[in-house]
């Protein structure tokens, strides 16, 4: 089977090297066989690597431990559903994982692209291949970096998966970010294939949208995803906790969304083209980059992956890549010339640059804080090492204002608001932000960022609500529709603008969690069993939990002391909270790796009660513990659900918008709305 | 004033205040990040290290973990191979903290002039020993 993998990662390297050839060296515009050969390459990469992740995956379900990444990775008592996702548990395996999605995309790209961009998408197919060709060279000629790699002997069963990972959330947390991070080529490869083939209107990105707006939904899910695991698995409370690796993956995110606005303001008045440009390749650096301190070990982190030179290869192509990019953006400099000027500083296209302006600032200093051990190494001769504080600090204010806009943005008119346009359309969200404001402050909250916050949250689910409202009202009284079927009918013919305002309520609901935590209540004891121990709850009740003991068992690959806690809340009983210490062993019963904890948890939309069993301190009956309070921790998930949803609704294939323009008016009637309807709302 | 003369003054007041959020940030949160023996170097150099936190990267000595179970203490001592020093922390360790494979651990706290590193949080780093241990045994492709 490993040699059946050789092969294909062989075969898919040499297709890559020689379409890539084909598609920067050759006349092939004057040739359509050359053309349709390169297009056609990216389904034969696809192929190989597809043959040789099948190769991988049949050597882990296969136990064959003479494999060093099954060895590694795997042991014969692993669950099945984990046996899935030790394929990119190691940096071997998620290597190889990312040429294959990589492979997939690519073809995706050639296949579902319109005719109408039969120009850039041999270069497309391309960039994806040379781009596939790097992650192959990775694998085969990097150290250590080879899944086919076998041993010299065949250990009797393997190491197992690291138990930290043996959670639902791990096995869907890397793939999410890889897919986000791999998806981020497309967009990069039309910008790079824009500007090779000098068709700078705007039909690249019309061309690349949707998989824009699909990393950014894999990138939000994998964040998302990551919080979630690290509240569960970690055991500290929290759900980000500001370290390089999962600043890594928040830079793509913020950059990509500032590109997701701005263009916007290129579609509509043909600006911003070169800005556009910029963040498209800007966020498919920082995505490289991310890989590359993740994989290099340049700046210490928590997550510890295997580091090796690997690490190199991604700072060499980073390089590369960022010099050649932009020296073609410079060549291109005066063709990206945009076709208007800024109107006024009240419009949609100032509030749209404001927005770009706090995303690329808040993404600068994150990178900023990040690099910053290596930074002042460098300059001051001393490693000094910023932390949550500074992060929070700078943070929380960009991200307040950037919240503020988020209401403001889609109140405002494109061009030049009128004062009337202003009063019109700002008196309601801010009667909703003020009530808010002052509700909450009556009921007690205190403290001058949560009141912001939830006031602000307040204005921008009124401005939300405002909009649905006003589409709706419109479309009852221009059509006499129902109200529910107007509802469904604005939303489907306009399904990007309606899809991005409900993710506006998603990110509110994050920072109405974020406000939560800020409020939490953590105590560190020690129990007896039938001791109890109270926590007032930051809204003012009483938790009492009672140690009720520890039962030790053995489950499929682990052994479990488990500690159960009787709680109530006010002398309400509550269900019992059972919180682990689990050992993994081997098939043989031999230990394999650390203990872990699992925690403990009670959870409703107001409040998590989160239990920490951290063993026996000293071999007797006494139990340590964490008790943890933590308030509307549960909103991050809804506001991550409800994210994809409005996401996934903007990115939805189709849609009668799309149908006016491509075929005669006849195809309208059967939905009984007048043709200008589109443009009107549009 | 034409809009993109505003505009760029609007930008200017953003740009200007990230950095400012930066180099304050920055200023009143950053901490050492050292190795024990630039630590032990530069304490001696300068005494008022001792005042300010810092933070260092070090191995845990095989088998110099102490517990005070009821106080929650953890006495134990990290070195570098050159130089090394106790450590004294009040608070849970995560599963990973242990003496026994060489774990390297980051500790964040005052250095005291009484040469007890007293930490205020212990990271502890899992090294990939599994995979180490069939890197050593030998591979062949």
């Amino acid at each position: 089977m490993t040699l059946l993998g050789q092969f294909a990662l062989w075969a898919a390297f040499l297709i890559g090297l020689w379409s890539a050839g084909l598609a920067f060296l050759t006349r092939w515009q004057d040739r359509p066989e050359l053309a349709a050969a390169v297009q056609r390459s990216a389904y034969a990469i696809c192929i190989a690597l597809l043959v040789a992740a099948f190769a991988l995956w049949k050597g882990i379900f296969a136990h064959d431990f003479n494999i060093e990444y099954v060895a590694s990775y795997t042991s014969r008592n692993l669950p099945e559903y984990y046996l899935v996702s030790a394929f990119w548990a190691g940096q071997k395996g998620s290597l190889l994982f990312w040429a294959v999605v990589l492979g997939i995309f690519g073809s995706l790209a050639q296949a579902l692209t319109s005719s109408r961009f039969r120009d850039l998408l041999p270069y497309v197919a391309g960039i994806t291949n040379l781009i596939v060709v790097f992650f192959i060279a990775v694998m085969l000629f990097g150290e250590h970096a080879n899944p086919f790699e076998r041993l010299s002997f065949t250990p009797p069963d393997g190491n197992g998966l690291n138990p930290q990972l043996q959670n639902p959330g791990m096995v869907v947390h890397p793939p999410m970010l890889y897919l986000g991070y791999i998806s981020l080529t497309i967009p990069f490869a039309f910008a790079i294939a824009a500007m090779l083939a000098r068709k700078l209107d705007a039909g690249w990105i019309i061309a690349m949208r949707k998989w824009a707006i699909m990393s950014w939904i894999f990138l939000s899910v994998g964040i998302t995803i990551g919080m979630w695991w690290a509240y569960l698995e970690l055991g500290w409370g929290g759900v980000w906790g500001w370290d390089p690796v999962e600043n890594a993956s928040f830079h793509p995110w913020l950059t990509l969304t500032a590109f997701l606005h701005s263009v916007m303001i290129q579609e509509k008045r043909g600006m911003l083209k070169r800005w556009n440009m910029t963040l498209v390749i800007g966020t498919f650096l920082l995505s490289i980059f991310g890989t590359f301190i993740t994989r290099s070990g340049v700046i210490a982190s928590v997550h510890s992956f295997t580091q090796s030179s690997v690490g190199y290869f991604f700072l060499a192509f980073l390089m590369v890549t960022a010099i050649v990019s932009f020296t073609l953006l410079y060549t291109r400099w005066d063709s990206l010339k945009p076709e208007a000027e800024l109107e006024s500083m009240v419009s949609r296209e100032s509030a749209f640059l404001f927005n770009n302006l706090a995303l690329v600032g808040i993404a600068f200093s994150v990178l900023w804080g990040t690099l910053f051990p290596i930074i002042s190494e460098a300059v001051r001769g001393t490693k000094i090492t910023v932390g949550p504080p500074f992060f929070n600090r700078v943070n929380i204010p960009l991200g307040l204002f950037l919240l503020f806009l988020t209401g403001v943005g889609p109140l405002i008119a494109w061009r030049k608001a009128s004062v009337r346009n202003l009063q019109r359309q700002f008196i309601v969200p801010v009667a909703a932000g003020l009530v808010t404001f002052g509700v909450l402050f009556a009921m007690g909250l205190r403290g001058f960022y949560p009141l912001m916050s939830l006031g602000l949250a307040g204005f921008v689910l009124g401005t939300v609500a405002q909009e649905f409202w006003r589409g709706v009202r419109a479309r009852m009284s221009m059509y006499g529709e129902h109200i529910f079927a107007a509802l469904s009918r604005l939303v489907s013919r306009n399904r990007r603008r309606y899809g991005g305002y409900i993710v506006h309520v998603g990110i509110v609901a994050y920072f109405v969690a974020f406000v939560g935590l800020a409020f939490q209540e953590k105590v560190s004891v020690q129990m007896v069993p039938g001791q109890t121990e109270v926590v007032r709850s930051p809204y003012g009740h009483d938790i009492a939990f009672t140690y009720m003991g520890t039962s030790q068992y053995q489950s499929l690959n682990r052994l479990v002391s488990a500690a159960t806690l009787q709680v109530t809340r006010d002398g309400k009983r509550l269900d019992d909270i059972v919180s682990e210490k689990r050992q993994h062993v081997d098939s043989f019963g031999r230990p394999t790796f650390e203990p872990s904890t699992e925690v403990g948890l009670h959870s409703d939309l107001r409040e998590d009660i989160y239990v920490v069993y951290a063993g026996s301190p000293d071999g007797t009956e006494r139990a340590q513990f964490s008790l943890i309070i933590n308030p509307l921790v549960n909103w991050f998930w809804i506001g991550g659900v409800i994210l994809v949803l409005g996401g996934v609704l903007a990115m939805w294939p189709g849609g009668p918008q799309i149908k006016t323009k491509r075929r005669a008016p006849v195809a309208q009637a059967g939905y009984g709305v007048p043709l200008r309807e589109g443009a009107v709302k549009g | 004033m034409k809009p993109s003369t505003k505009f760029a003054l609007g930008a200017i007041v953003i740009v200007g205040s990230v950095t400012l959020l930066i180099s304050e940030g920055i200023k009143q949160t950053g901490t050492y990040f050292l190795t024990p023996t630039e630590l032990v170097e530069r304490s001696t150099a300068d005494p008022t290290l001792h005042d300010v936190g810092v933070k260092v990267s070090a191995k845990v000595v095989k088998g110099s973990i102490e517990r005070d179970g009821p106080a929650q203490r953890i006495d134990f001592t990290v070195s570098d191979g050159a130089n090394s020093f106790p450590v004294t922390y009040v608070g849970m360790v995560p599963d990973t903290f242990t003496d026994e494979n060489d774990i390297e651990v980051v500790v964040e706290g005052k250095f005291g002039r009484d040469g007890i590193f007293h930490a205020t949080d212990v990271i502890a780093k899992c090294g990939s020993r599994y995979e180490a241990e069939w890197e050593e045994q030998g591979t062949q492709t």
